[in-house]
């Protein structure tokens, strides 16, 4: 699954500790989904959605490049 | 703006409290059991109300560790989450094949020895320390 983790964290100019601590996970967690290595479970992906103020569709694709 | 999104601490300070928790349910479950190991050979020897003391003790602090993880692994994360359960399936495929291997070795005459429960611990506890790695390893 792809997603736009990098870009729109990057857009906020937010590190990934930042993020990491809204979405009240480890760094190495907002890493391994920015990198494509791990996928986020369901509730993660709507925390994810109402962090950015986006749907899930919006941020994670499944499989194509976004 | 790099301004905090959140005020961090409150997941981090929860894991850190865990962590410690379950520190101390560790220490207090080892302890128990050495002194229900050896306490009846060097402390009361060998009376059997001691013994059965010392015995429902540990098992409490058993209990207390089983808990005490159980709390640790629900605050993690996703992806925590998911090192652990690779890590503990890892460890306990290995309890399971090597266990039994290794007591059938001495049911068919391999080795001359008694099995011993802490080779076995031993192995699990590599097996898991193996899986903790290379799963970090992996998601790094």
């Amino acid at each position: 699954m792809k997603n736009r983790l990098k870009v729109l964290r990057a857009e906020r100019d937010w590190t990934q500790a930042q993020l990491a601590d809204a979405l009240e996970v480890s760094r190495q967690t907002v890493n391994a989904i920015e990198t494509g290595k791990f996928d986020p479970s369901l509730p993660l992906a709507f925390k994810v959605a109402r962090l950015f103020e986006l749907s899930i569709e919006e941020i994670f694709k499944d499989g194509e490049s976004i | 703006m790099n301004t905090p999104i959140t005020p961090p601490g409150n997941w981090t300070d929860r894991l850190k409290k865990n962590t410690i928790r379950l520190g101390y349910w560790t220490a207090a479950w080892v302890l128990t059991l050495a002194i229900a190991a050896f306490g009846p050979n060097l402390i009361w020897d060998y009376a059997t109300l001691p013994s059965i003391l010392a015995l429902l003790v540990n098992l409490a602090a058993g209990v207390g560790w089983i808990l005490a993880n159980k709390l640790n692994l629900r605050d993690l994360d996703d992806l925590q989450q998911k090192i652990q359960l690779e890590a503990t399936a890892l460890s306990l495929s290995v309890a399971v094949v090597a266990g039994l291997s290794y007591e059938l070795l001495e049911d068919i005459h391999l080795i001359s020895f008694q099995p011993e429960i802490s080779h076995l611990v031993v192995l699990i506890s590599l097996a898991y320390a193996i899986g903790l790695f290379t799963g970090n390893r992996r998601y790094q």
